[in-house]
């Protein structure tokens, strides 16, 4: 990566003029204090909410409701279940078509539909959040209501362009001689797939699905008119249901102190989860 | 790996025809699941279609030249909403991509390993905080200080009559330039904190493009200018950015498309007025940010139907961008782009 880990010009500085030293120099410091500048909100946003939400997780923070406007006390304990149930319902829709997706363009080139697969998954990557909230409020919410299925159903197919191409490219790292020695011993292709690729792959789809829910489970945009938010714990995926990005909107554009730093350690905590996830992602993708 | 190819049923002489009809029906199986991806899509569009349908009827394309947007009169337009988005994401931009190539040259060039992996990692978390949690850090920590910048600007008299004739301007929907820089607006929201979180929000995807194509500069081009004596900026202008510079149009493309769509931080910070550039501190609009404060508090149909009018626009605007920078970046990079 470092291929080039020295500036040394052949003659270090023997006819160097003074302006194309200082303008080295110059050019150098200023490309440092922009990184330094393109790094620093994210070292600043994680020590503001280190400092103003770490004090509110406390016990009640993860076994509680919100306490009604104004009072103090009360947790996030609706939005953390919400959270949870929303990513696992979407994630089901986002693992079995994306590594669908992913299986068709990978191991079957050369389908005349592959190019036009190809292309619907990765315009489906540009649609921004919210469209897709209000596309989902048009399938489900217009005809049964606001539901956590809803906000499900936005979030998986959020999540299935990243798993479709995740898929895709860690199941093409798969060497042909694998596929071909399956072949080889009398298999039929569907089950070289499935018993020989796909195992081989398993750890890099793994690591796709990871970054996809890290990815969507910071998403309130298409919540917003979906799962809509729940001051109550609830399980029951046809009723309206909260989510931690949800609660720290309204926490954050609330006038409640006490919501505020609700929000502020939903905010931390949701953070610190997505960090944690995409690292060990990374970290897995990284090792293979 | 050999393990599962083992224990699975091998027969030494394959039935041609069985193993081809298994075949058929697992790659029909694969296909049709795949197929979803098109269904997602087809009835994404089929679905704000329907949905704009009477607004575009009400108003066709004078939706997209009309000015206001009062849901009162049920007159709407959509030109308050469409130049609030296009602002907000060029100037975003126009600040992100030389902080973000900066960066990217940073990673791939200055630092040593040590500092260069830990740097690039960072960057790339950046692109994983959520939209919501940029919108609160704004919300209480910028825009307190843009705030106090605001108040402090109309201590001085003469401040404060600049703003007596701006507003005189702003009530005959007359725009100057001197005016669009008088900090009019309260407690720091605005156009400007829009700007300012979403050149935050985009510089990663910038940065990690602009990376990985510099990276791929072929040694040779390094190394021939530095025999020639060449020092690293020059290097860096005259062989590695020339070379990069297709690639990185990419990622800035890339981000163009993401800061069109951005939501949540946006609303939160922009102040949701629909006054047409009136000033650089005072309150705007972008699509994104209506759709997210009206479309739930949108009780008459034709302002539902309107505002997923905008959706529908944004669907369209967001395809064509991200598709360019695909296509870009596809064509640009011979392979491992990803």
């Amino acid at each position: 990566m470092m291929r080039v880990a020295s500036a040394a010009p052949a003659r270090p500085g023997a006819r160097l003029s003074p302006a194309r030293r200082v303008k080295n120099l110059l050019m150098g410091a200023l490309i440092l204090l922009a990184s330094a500048l393109v790094v620093a909100p994210l070292i600043l946003i994680f020590v503001y909410l280190l400092r103003e939400g770490l004090g509110a997780m406390n016990l009640a923070f993860f076994t509680k409701t919100p306490a009604p406007e104004g009072e103090a006390g009360g947790g996030l304990l609706n939005a953390i279940t919400g959270s949870l149930l929303m990513l696992a319902m979407a994630s089901v829709i986002g693992v079995v078509i994306g590594v669908a997706g992913g299986i068709f363009l990978a191991e079957y080139p050369r389908h005349r539909l592959m190019p036009t697969i190809r292309m619907l998954s990765d315009v489906l990557a540009g649609i921004p959040a919210i469209v897709m909230g209000l596309v989902a409020y048009g399938l489900i919410v217009l005809h049964f209501g606001f539901s956590g299925l809803a906000g499900a159903l936005a979030l998986g197919f959020l999540m299935i362009p990243i798993v479709v191409r995740t898929t895709e490219e860690v199941l093409k790292l798969v060497p042909l001689s694998v596929r071909e020695a399956g072949l080889a011993l009398g298999l039929p292709q569907w089950l070289v797939i499935l018993r020989i690729v796909l195992p081989a792959a398993a750890g890099g789809i793994v690591t796709g699905v990871m970054l996809a829910l890290a990815r969507v489970a910071g998403e309130a945009a298409p919540l917003l008119f979906t799962a809509f938010g729940n001051n109550n714990v609830n399980l029951d995926p046809t009723k309206p249901m909260s989510a931690l990005p949800l609660e720290i909107y309204r926490g954050a554009t609330s006038a409640y102190d006490e919501n505020q730093r609700l929000a502020k350690a939903g905010a931390l905590l949701l953070i610190t989860l997505i960090f944690v996830t995409s690292l060990l992602a990374r970290r897995a993708s990284r090792r293979r | 790996m050999s393990e599962p190819a083992r224990s699975s049923p091998v027969r030494s002489r394959p039935g041609a025809a069985l193993s081809s009809r298994s075949d058929r029906t697992f790659q029909v199986l694969i296909l049709a699941l795949a197929s979803v991806i098109g269904l997602v899509f087809v009835l994404s569009v089929y679905q704000l279609a329907r949905e704009s349908w009477p607004a575009l009827q009400a108003f066709g394309w004078h939706f997209f030249t009309e000015r206001t947007w009062n849901p009162v009169q049920e007159r709407f337009g959509a030109v308050a909403m469409i130049v609030g988005t296009l602002v907000t994401s060029f100037a975003a931009l126009a600040i992100s991509v030389p902080l973000a190539v900066a960066s990217a040259l940073f990673v791939a060039e200055y630092a040593p390993r040590w500092l260069a992996n830990p740097v690039g990692y960072l960057i790339e978390l950046l692109a994983a905080v959520p939209s919501v949690v940029y919108g609160l850090w704004a919300l209480f920590v910028i825009a307190p200080i843009l705030g106090r910048w605001q108040t402090a600007y109309f201590l001085n008299p003469e401040n404060v009559a600049t703003l007596t004739r701006c507003n005189e301007l702003w009530a005959q929907q007359q725009t100057s330039l001197q005016c669009f820089f008088v900090p009019s607006g309260a407690g720091g929201r605005g156009l400007a904190l829009a700007i300012i979180i979403l050149t935050v929000m985009i510089l990663p995807y910038t940065a990690s493009v602009a990376r990985d194509v510099i990276r791929l500069v072929p040694q040779d081009q390094r190394e021939a200018m530095y025999a020639l004596g060449a020092t690293k900026w020059e290097v860096i202008s005259r062989a590695i950015l020339p070379y990069a510079r297709a690639g990185i149009l990419g990622g800035v493309i890339l981000a163009l498309g993401r800061a069109l769509g951005e939501t949540l931080a946006v609303a939160m910070v922009i102040g949701d007025s629909q006054e047409i550039l009136k000033s650089l501190w005072g309150g705007a609009s972008t699509m994104a940010s209506v759709i997210a404060n009206q479309f739930g508090d949108a009780q008459a149909a034709l302002h539902r139907s309107s505002v997923v009018t905008l959706g529908l626009t944004l669907f369209f605007v967001s395809v064509v961008v991200n598709f360019a920078a695909r296509l870009i970046i596809a064509r640009l990079t011979p392979k491992g782009i990803q």
